[in-house]
Parts: structure tokens; C-alpha cells; sequence
């Protein structure tokens, strides 16, 4: 056990300096924002964050006399609790903003997936932090390490909160890593592409692009041109029968029909190659190309038939911001309004009058950026995204500087969390990507995000503290 | 180990990047942002001023204000709302209130839903207005007329039309401008100054303060308030005798050139000039019988018929061609190829020329001023005799304060040597302006004018309505004294023969007991139809209060009705009351409108 004078003495100080900067920067917008003249309210939303604020500090002091190793000691039952509290949420949780994700204790309001982030980083800096783990090698291990995060990240979907569950890609820059392969990265950057591109093109062309850019991967991949005749022969077949059925049968080929048959045709190609013990390097391009095909359908599938109009138009609006500003753009509108009226330098502490009147929706929890856009002008929302940027380099070199591999995978799972936050949150109120309402990580107003977050990076400073210790 | 870290980093560089570039993009480049801002949150509530009182020259109220609102709302701050509700509060149709809104769907401007809803429904509205949130009221006044006499002089307001829009930036859509009389001519003093209230509005439009305390608002000014110099009971009066008749009357306060009364017949009421039905009411009067848009006091040119006889004689005089003892044998006057016939004949003087309105002495009277051997032409000496009559602001601008005021007809001897030839034409080619018909046209304020010249012993005061302008004094080109080319000396003689007219001659239907009025008939032929009746009268006949000119259309001779109505006119003016009801009451009763007009 350590001196706790030494544990403050090896403290980041650092990156405390730039949370605290965070943290004063996001109350003073609340403040801006729900300030209606009157005297000092603590029942106010400024009031209530400044409570929070103390909570948050209290929180740091403490952790600094925690035992470290008590972190991965007590992950598992922490996790198997958030995971309680997830299904819980669903039976029995109040819903705020379409999504059924709050249980509600007297006037504060608790939202577990804010902490699920933290279960599941420490879960899984322990299970991958194991020095036997395998990540590339192991099957059986990739697996469990996948399961324990598309748990947390389903029972969010499910809450109706796909902002916050779509946070948990952050993981997979994680994994990356600790070993994951490259091009797990460039099948999601594609994947990304291939969502992107379903709203602009016709799906048979988007279809055929990805036929031809399968094509000249495969190629490139396996460098034998034997198996690549017999993909690019195997593609043509499945898109021949495609094409016999949209001739023959005069009719609008269902695509899930399309899915089945290519489904059954590369099944058919993966066992055959296993019959023969080949490598199971010459499937994979064509396994990919199914994946994206079925992404490309069940993207359509969902868009058409499970999403709710307005979601659907969330979406639409992105890629098509003037069709309606008053109705469905009219948030991502009425934000960029609020950020562009700010100007170089702002109107000033107080005087943003876009976001004081209500004319930016949720102007100090998702949208509190817009405040800073129109009271501090260029300045002050660059100074933010620099400060953020700081952040995560700090945590990364961080990160890069411990011994225990705990530690490390702890710390990656942090920085690329507020990452996304902070970059899906950004793009969002800037027009960049649908809106999505995940807060600005410190900044928003929300008790739930702000002590989740703290808590996370306390956590993670305490580790460092004990940089040469090992932990799991 | 490292290139990963190096990708990672990657990622998280290119992604601020691309952030502070959209947002310098936003936030600095981009113009349009910062244009949608002010018009999300500023409301721009115009404040309009109270339009300037008029008042009598006894301080009576004439014109006020009265409250009414306009419903506003900026349609892009519109949210869902219950139409049909709303509909049904303010009683209008549906389908065009949904056109209304619909046209305009994406302007911030604000538009007007409902116009001057009074204060009752007002109430009504206001009460449940709460459920329509964008929607505001905007007060504005309307006037309100306490008696309803003098529109001619009045004038009225209406919302300004596009032209005016574009010549005065002061306007906008909706304001109301003075479109005729007073209310035009003073515009500007009586419209006062507009101001602004800018509040901040939220989204749905609900007020959330003003903008930076005020700093930028503007206080409306009121408008001023004018004291006139029409005598309210007398223009009443006035007003009332004229029933059923085409004609004009104007009093003239002489000694002050202030207007008591400028009557026009047939009038209107000028509250039909307010309000929603402005428009309607307005075809209503423009076509109805007499055409009482007309404003004959200032507008109708009548040749001055005999009353002009008094102008010749007084120009004779002074250019000593006649003096008061001349005589002339009357029997008609021969004007070469043709008679001008008298109804006297016999020897007349200068009094009974004018107590019996001869024609034939004035024949003469003209005769010897156009051939007076001082000028070496007929057309000079036209010239000069022109120049006398103008200087009792006949055939001139008089440069009232009054709206639309006519110049009248008074021709040059240039326009004669175009008509008949140069050197063509004498005394006796244009003899029937000797007695005031012909070439002549003058309005019955100028006439009015005249008589106050005659009354003054030769000098007016520019007429004008307006007294006062709030607490300021009025031009002083409404002070300065206007001397005709005729000296004093010569007005006696022609005042006492007027006092004649009345007690003992043409004008004895304007004798009132115990009142010495002068008076002259007149009698204008036209050749439209039956004569245009006339009468001009001052008195008392020393100290002077009130200067007259009264015409009837279509009334036949000047003794018939312009002269007792002149005389009703006075004896009410100067006593309040009147000694020959039975006059009044015949007078009221007859419509001549009606009987001359089919």
C-alpha cells in the first residue's frame, strides 16, 4: 500500500486542470441558459449542476484513498449489477424523450446506461487485461469479449436509446488496440459508407459497387488468381440468378430473396472449402460482401419498417438539411442559427438570445454546444474542441505509460468514449451527423452523465497513480 | 504498438479539423446565420401615435380618437393551432383566414389577421388569445367625430395607397395618411411620430422582455393638435340650410382672414369615411345625386354673376373714369350686335346702379376703363383692369391653408388676341365681364374673399382653417394684411349702396332687423340649365365680423335663396338665434335637388 501523500504526488494534475476547465465551462452555459434574472436558484438546472458539481469533487477526493487494486477486483459484480439495473430500466424505468431509460428517486433522475460505459470498460480491461488473452488467436475469448459488449449495448437499443448504445463502437478502437485486426476498423469505416451511401444511390448500384470493390479486394487479398476467377465467377452467378428473377418473374425482386440466395450460395462455397481443409482466407471477401449486402437491406428494412417517421426524418435531414427547416430540420436549424449568430467572438455571457428563448431544443443538455457557439462565438467553441482534444491525447499517453494492461485498456476505453461523445454530440448540434442525443461529455446538464464520466476518469487517474503497479 | 497509437491519434486530429472548419465556416464565413437570428428573436412592435385632436375656434372637439387593435401574428413563428377555434372567435372565414396564413407561410413579417377589432371584441379575443400563441394585438387609433358637419373641410384618413408608400418612407402597409382637407394638408403635423417597442420572442413567439432594456426602442410622439377657426354651430347651421341643395357657403372672419365656415352641399357624413366600410361607403357617396365628394367651396368655378359689378365700380372709381356722381341713361346697353338688357331704365347713378343691379351702367363703367385714353391699347388697358381685380385675390391662388384650393379663370388679354386676332377684339367683344359673366370663374371662397376685401375697406388677410397648431402660432403669412389696388376712400360709396341692396333693394330677403348687413345679388346664367343663384353680404357694416358668399345652383335669381340664406347666416353667427324661422324652416324643407335633377 502507498502513501496517499505519494498517490498525490503522481496524480495527473493535468488532466484534472483540463476537466476542471470542462466542467466550469459547461456550468457557466447551463448558468446562461436556464438563468431568468431572478436570484441564485439551486432548484434551477444551474443550481442543481452546481450541487452535482461538489457531489463530483467530494467523489475525487475519495478515490484518491481507494486501494486500486479493488477496481478489477470488483468489475465483474459492478457490471453483473449494471446489467440488473439495464433490464430493470426496461420494466420499470421512467421515460424522458422517447427513450424508457431513467428511474426516477425523488427530484434526481438516475440513468444507468451513463454508467454501463464504465461497467463495461472495467469488464472488459479485465477480461482482455488477462495476460493469457489472445485477442487475434483466441476464439472463444474474442467472443466473450464481444458478448460482454453487445449485452449492455443491446439492452440500451432496446431502452430506445440508440445514441448511448451506439457509443459502445467505441470498444472496438479499443480492441483494435489490443490486437484486433486492422481491418475490423475498414469493415466498419465501409459499413459506415455503405449507410451513408443507402441514402443517396439505388440499392441495385450500391450492390454492384460493392460486387466490384469485392472483386478487386479479394484479389488484392489472397493474390491467387485461381480463387479469385472463382469469386468473381461465384459473383456473377449470384447476380445473373438476381437478375433471371427480376427478367423472368416480371416482378419487383424482393431483396431478402436476393439475401437468401447469395446466403446459400457462399454457405455452400464455406463448406466445400472446408471439406477440403483450404484456407479460410479465400471466404472472407465473399462472407463480407453478404454482410454489407444485408446491412444494405436490413438498413432499408429498419428505415422503412421499424423506424418512426420522425426518426426517419432525423435521419433524411442529414442528408438533406434545406428540405424543411421548420419541421424536422428545424432542430439541427435552429442550431446552427445559435452557433453561426455567435460570429468570431461571441455575444457574450449571457446575451445569446437563440438559446436563451427556447429557440434551440435542449439548449443545455444536448445542445449546450449551441451556447457556446452563440455566447463565445468561434473562439470559444474552438477553444472547446481543442480542450477535448487535449483530453484524449492526455489519456492516450496516459494510457501509453502503464505497466498494467488493465490500466491501459481501461484508459483507451476512456478516451474513446469521450471521443464519440464528444465528436457525435459536436456533429450533431453542427449539422454533421443525425441528431443523435448523446450529451457532451462535462459539460451537458445531467447529473447521470457528468458523475459517470468524473467517476471514469478518477478511476482512471487513480490507476496511474500506481503506473507501476500491475492491477487485474 | 506505435502505428496504432499513431492511427488512433489520426482519428482524433482530422476529426477537430473538420470541426473547426465547419464551424469557422458557421460561425464566421456564413452571413446568413447570423440574419436568421435577429428575425427569430426580435419583434418589432410598431407604436403608433395618437393622431392630433381638431378643434372649433371655441375649443369644441371636432375630431378625436377612439381605440381599436389589430390582430397580428409573424406566420413562420406559427405553431399548431385550432384553426376552426380560432376562426370562430374572431367571426371570420375559415377558408380565407387559411389563405391568408397559407400566402405567407414563410415570412417573418408580421401580418395582419383581423383589422380594427373594437374594444368590446377585443375583450373577447384577448381572453382566449392565450390559446394561440403568435398571435398579438397592435393598438391603433381611429377617429371619431363628435358632430358630424365639416367633412369637405376635414377631410379623411385611409390606409396610404402605393404611391404614397413610395414617396414617403415614413409609410408602411396599413398606416393611415390624411387623403383630403385638414387631414391631408397637416399630415404631418397631425400625424405625429411612430415608435418601436423591440421585445425578444421565444420560438412560439411568446414575449420575453424587451430588447436590451429598451435601449433601441422608440417612444411614439403624438400628433399635434389643431385649433381651427370654423365656427361649429355656424358651419352646422350652415350645413342644415343647405339641405336638398347644390351650392356653397363661406364665412370669412374679415379683420382676421379666419374661415367660419366652408360649407359644400351636398355633404356627407364623416363618419362614413372611417372604420372597415370606407371603401363601400366611399362608392356609396361618389355616385350618389349632387356628387357630394365635390368640395364646391374650393373647387366649383361660377362666374361671379353681378356681385362682380361691385369690383367694376370700385376699379372705376379708382381709376377715376366714373366718380360717384356719374350718371348713365340706361335702356339696355348697346354692344354693337348685340343689347345687354337691364331691367331699370332710366338715369341711374352709382347707388342705384348697385341697389338695383344694373347692367347697362356697368357696361358702361367697363366700357370707359377699357378705353381709357391712359392706355394706348384695349389690351393694356385690360392688362391693368386685370391686375385691379386680381388684387382682391380673384383669378389667383390665394395661397390658403386649404386643400385643393383652384386658382379660377381670369384670362389675359393674350387670350383674347388669340381667340378674335390681335387688336381684334374691345370693351364691347368681352362687355359681359362688366357684369360678371363670360370669361370669368371664380370659387366661392374667392368670392367670400372678396367681399371680406370690400368689408375691410380694401385689404384682406390670406383665408385660412387652422388657428393654432397645438400651442405654436400660425404662419405669419396669415397676418399679413393684403391691400387691394383700390384705396379706402372708395369703398364707402359702395358699401353704402350694398346696405341699400339689403333694406331696400335685390337683397331685401337677406334683411335682418336691427343688423346693418351689405349685401349684393347675383345671379349666374347657365347654360346647362336654370341659374345659379349668389349672394354676397358682410356685416356689421362697421367693425365687420362676418364676410359671406353663398351659392345656389340651379336657384334662379340671387334674391331667392342665397340672399335669405346669407342673411340666416349672419343673424346666427352674430346673435345666436334668428328672427325669421318661417325663412329657416322653408329654407331647410325645399330640395331643389330633387326638383331640378331627374
Amino acid at each position: 500500500m502507498l502513501q496517499s501523500s505519494k498517490i498525490v504526488n503522481n496524480f495527473d494534475w493535468i488532466t484534472v486542470v483540463i476537466y476542471l476547465i470542462l466542467v466550469f465551462i459547461g456550468w457557466l452555459n447551463i448558468y446562461s441558459s436556464s438563468f431568468d434574472g431572478d436570484s441564485f436558484d439551486f432548484s434551477a438546472r444551474y443550481g442543481k449542476q452546481m450541487i452535482m458539481i461538489v457531489v463530483v469533487v467530494v467523489l475525487l477526493v475519495t478515490i484518491l484513498f481507494f486501494n486500486a487494486q479493488l477496481f478489477p477486483a470488483f468489475s465483474i459484480i459492478f457490471y453483473a449489477f449494471i446489467i440488473f439495473l439495464l433490464i430493470m430500466v426496461l420494466l420499470i424505468g421512467d421515460t424522458t424523450g422517447g427513450s424508457k431509460s431513467w428511474f426516477v428517486i425523488g427530484s434526481f433522475k438516475i440513468q444507468p446506461s451513463e454508467f454501463a460505459k464504465l461497467a463495461t470498460a472495467l469488464i472488459i480491461a479485465k477480461t482482455a487485461g488477462r495476460e493469457n488473452f489472445r485477442l487475434a488467436k483466441n476464439l472463444n475469448q474474442f467472443l466473450i469479449v464481444a458478448g460482454l459488449i453487445f449485452l449492455p449495448m443491446f439492452l440500451i437499443l432496446l431502452q430506445g436509446d440508440a445514441g448511448s448504445a451506439l457509443v459502445f463502437i467505441a470498444f472496438i478502437f479499443v480492441l483494435y488496440r489490443e490486437g484486433l485486426s486492422f481491418w475490423w476498423l475498414i469493415i466498419l469505416f465501409v459499413e459506415i459508407l455503405v449507410f451513408i451511401a443507402f441514402f443517396f444511390l439505388d440499392t441495385y448500384l450500391i450492390y454492384t459497387i460493392l460486387t466490384l470493390a469485392a472483386l478487386v479486394t479479394h484479389r488484392y487479398n489472397t493474390g491467387n488468381f485461381k480463387e479469385s476467377i472463382f469469386a468473381f465467377l461465384l459473383i456473377i452467378v449470384i447476380i445473373t440468378v438476381q437478375a433471371a428473377i427480376v427478367v423472368f418473374f416480371r416482378a419487383e425482386i424482393n431483396i431478402s430473396v436476393m439475401i437468401v440466395i447469395s446466403v446459400l450460395f457462399v454457405s455452400m462455397l464455406a463448406f466445400i472449402k472446408y471439406l477440403r481443409k483450404m484456407h479460410f482466407k479465400a471466404v472472407i471477401i465473399p462472407v463480407l460482401l453478404l454482410f454489407y449486402m444485408s446491412s444494405v437491406y436490413s438498413t432499408a428494412y429498419v428505415y422503412k419498417n421499424i423506424l418512426k417517421s420522425h426518426q426517419q426524418e432525423r435521419i433524411t435531414i442529414l442528408f438533406y438539411p434545406e428540405k424543411d427547416i421548420s419541421g424536422v430540420g428545424y432542430q439541427t436549424h435552429q442550431s446552427k442559427i445559435a452557433i453561426g449568430s455567435g460570429g468570431f467572438y461571441g455575444k457574450g455571457f449571457l446575451k445569446g438570445t437563440q438559446t436563451k428563448y427556447d429557440f434551440v431544443p435542449e439548449q443545455d443538455t444536448d445542445y449546450i454546444f449551441c451556447t457556446v457557439g452563440e455566447e463565445w462565438g468561434f473562439v470559444g467553441t474552438t477553444f472547446v474542441i481543442l480542450l477535448f482534444t487535449a483530453l484524449i491525447f492526455r489519456i492516450i499517453y496516459l494510457a501509453e505509460r502503464q505497466k498494467s494492461k488493465f490500466s491501459r485498456i481501461f484508459g483507451y476505453s476512456l478516451a474513446l468514449i469521450i471521443f464519440l461523445h464528444y465528436s457525435v454530440n459536436i456533429a450533431m448540434t453542427i449539422g454533421l451527423a443525425p441528431v443523435i442525443g448523446i450529451p457532451l461529455p462535462f459539460l451537458s446538464y445531467g447529473g447521470s452523465s457528468l458523475v459517470s464520466f468524473s467517476l471514469f476518469l478518477f478511476i482512471f487517474l487513480r490507476l496511474d497513480a500506481e503506473r507501476e503497479s500491475v492491477f487485474g | 504498438m506505435k502505428s496504432k497509437f499513431l492511427i488512433i491519434s489520426l482519428l482524433f486530429t482530422i476529426t477537430a479539423i473538420i470541426f473547426i472548419a465547419k464551424l469557422f465556416f458557421i460561425q464566421v464565413v456564413e452571413t446568413k446565420y447570423k440574419l436568421s437570428a435577429d428575425n427569430n428573436t426580435l419583434r418589432f412592435v410598431t407604436q403608433y401615435p395618437t393622431r392630433g385632436k381638431i378643434f372649433d375656434r371655441n375649443d369644441k372637439i371636432l375630431v378625436s380618437n377612439k381605440v381599436y387593435f389589430d390582430l397580428k401574428v409573424v406566420p413562420k413563428s406559427l405553431s399548431e393551432f385550432d384553426t376552426t377555434a380560432l376562426c370562430r372567435l374572431l367571426k371570420t372565414n375559415i377558408d380565407e383566414f387559411k389563405k391568408t396564413i397559407n400566402e405567407e407561410k414563410q415570412s417573418y413579417r408580421p401580418i395582419t389577421i383581423k383589422k380594427q377589432i373594437d374594444d368590446k371584441e377585443f375583450a373577447l379575443i384577448e381572453e382566449q388569445l392565450y390559446k394561440f400563441p403568435g398571435f398579438y394585438f397592435e393598438k391603433r387609433t381611429i377617429r371619431e367625430y363628435q358632430q358630424l358637419i365639416a367633412s369637405h373641410v376635414l377631410g379623411y384618413i385611409a390606409e396610404v395607397n402605393p404611391e404614397e408608400l413610395k414617396n414617403d418612407n415614413y409609410y408602411e402597409i396599413g398606416d393611415f395618411i390624411g387623403k383630403s382637407g385638414i387631414e391631408r394638408k397637416y399630415e404631418t403635423q397631425l400625424r405625429g411620430k411612430k415608435g418601436v417597442n423591440i421585445l425578444i420572442v421565444d420560438v412560439l413567439g411568446r414575449e420575453q422582455g424587451s430588447y436590451r432594456n429598451g435601449k433601441y426602442d422608440e417612444n411614439a410622439l403624438a400628433g399635434l393638435d389643431l385649433t381651427t377657426t370654423i365656427d361649429a354651430d355656424l358651419q352646422a347651421y350652415g350645413e342644415k340650410l343647405l339641405t336638398g341643395k347644390i351650392g356653397s357657403i363661406v364665412a370669412i372672419e374679415p379683420s382676421t382672414g379666419e374661415l367660419l365656415a366652408i360649407i359644400s352641399g351636398p355633404t356627407y357624413s364623416p363618419d362614413l369615411f372611417i372604420g372597415k366600410n370606407l371603401s363601400e361607403n366611399y362608392k356609396m357617396i361618389e355616385q350618389s345625386k349632387g356628387k357630394p365628394l365635390i368640395n364646391r367651396a374650393l373647387t366649383s368655378l361660377y362666374p361671379p354673376g353681378s356681385t362682380f359689378k361691385l369690383i367694376n365700380g370700385l376699379i372705376g372709381l379708382q381709376k377715376e373714369v366714373i366718380t360717384t356722381q356719374t350718371v348713365f341713361v340706361t335702356n339696355g346697353y348697346d354692344a354693337g350686335n348685340h343689347i345687354v338688357k337691364d331691367h331699370i331704365s332710366g338715369s341711374v347713378d352709382f347707388q342705384n346702379a348697385i341697389q338695383h343691379s344694373s347692367n347697362a351702367y356697368y357696361c358702361h363703367v367697363f366700357k370707359r376703363i377699357i378705353s381709357d385714353p391712359k392706355f394706348t391699347n384695349y389690351a393694356d388697358a385690360y392688362e391693368d383692369w386685370k391686375m385691379y381685380v386680381e388684387s382682391f385675390g380673384l383669378g389667383v391662388h390665394l395661397n390658403s391653408d386649404l386643400d385643393n384650393e383652384k386658382k379660377g379663370i381670369l384670362y389675359p388679354a393674350s387670350y383674347f388676341d388669340r381667340y378674335y386676332g390681335k387688336a381684334r377684339w374691345n370693351y364691347n367683344t368681352v362687355i359681359s365681364l362688366a357684369i360678371g359673366q363670360g370669361e370669368l370663374g371664380f370659387t366661392p371662397l374667392q368670392i367670400a374673399n372678396m367681399t371680406a376685401v370690400i368689408a375691410n375697406r380694401g385689404y384682406y388677410i390670406t383665408p385660412h382653417v387652422i388657428k393654432k397648431i397645438q400651442n405654436n402660432k400660425i404662419n405669419k403669412q396669415f397676418i399679413e394684411k393684403k391691400y387691394s389696388k383700390v384705396s379706402e376712400e372708395h369703398f364707402k360709396p359702395v358699401i353704402e349702396a350694398m346696405e341699400k341692396v339689403v333694406s331696400q333693394g335685390t337683397g331685401y330677403s337677406a334683411y335682418t332687423p336691427g343688423i346693418d348687413i351689405c349685401g349684393k345679388t347675383g345671379t349666374v346664367q347657365n347654360p346647362h340649365g336654370a341659374d345659379h343663384s349668389v349672394f354676397v353680404a358682410f356685416a356689421p357694416k362697421n367693425n365687420p365680423k362676418i364676410a359671406i358668399s353663398v351659392y345656389i345652383e340651379n336657384a334662379g335669381f340671387g334674391s331667392t335663396w342665397a340672399a335669405p340664406i346669407a342673411g340666416l347666416m349672419i343673424e346666427k353667427y352674430l346673435n345666436d338665434t334668428t328672427s325669421k324661422p318661417w325663412v329657416e324652416k322653408q329654407i331647410i324643407e325645399t330640395d331643389l335637388i330633387n326638383q331640378t335633377y331627374k
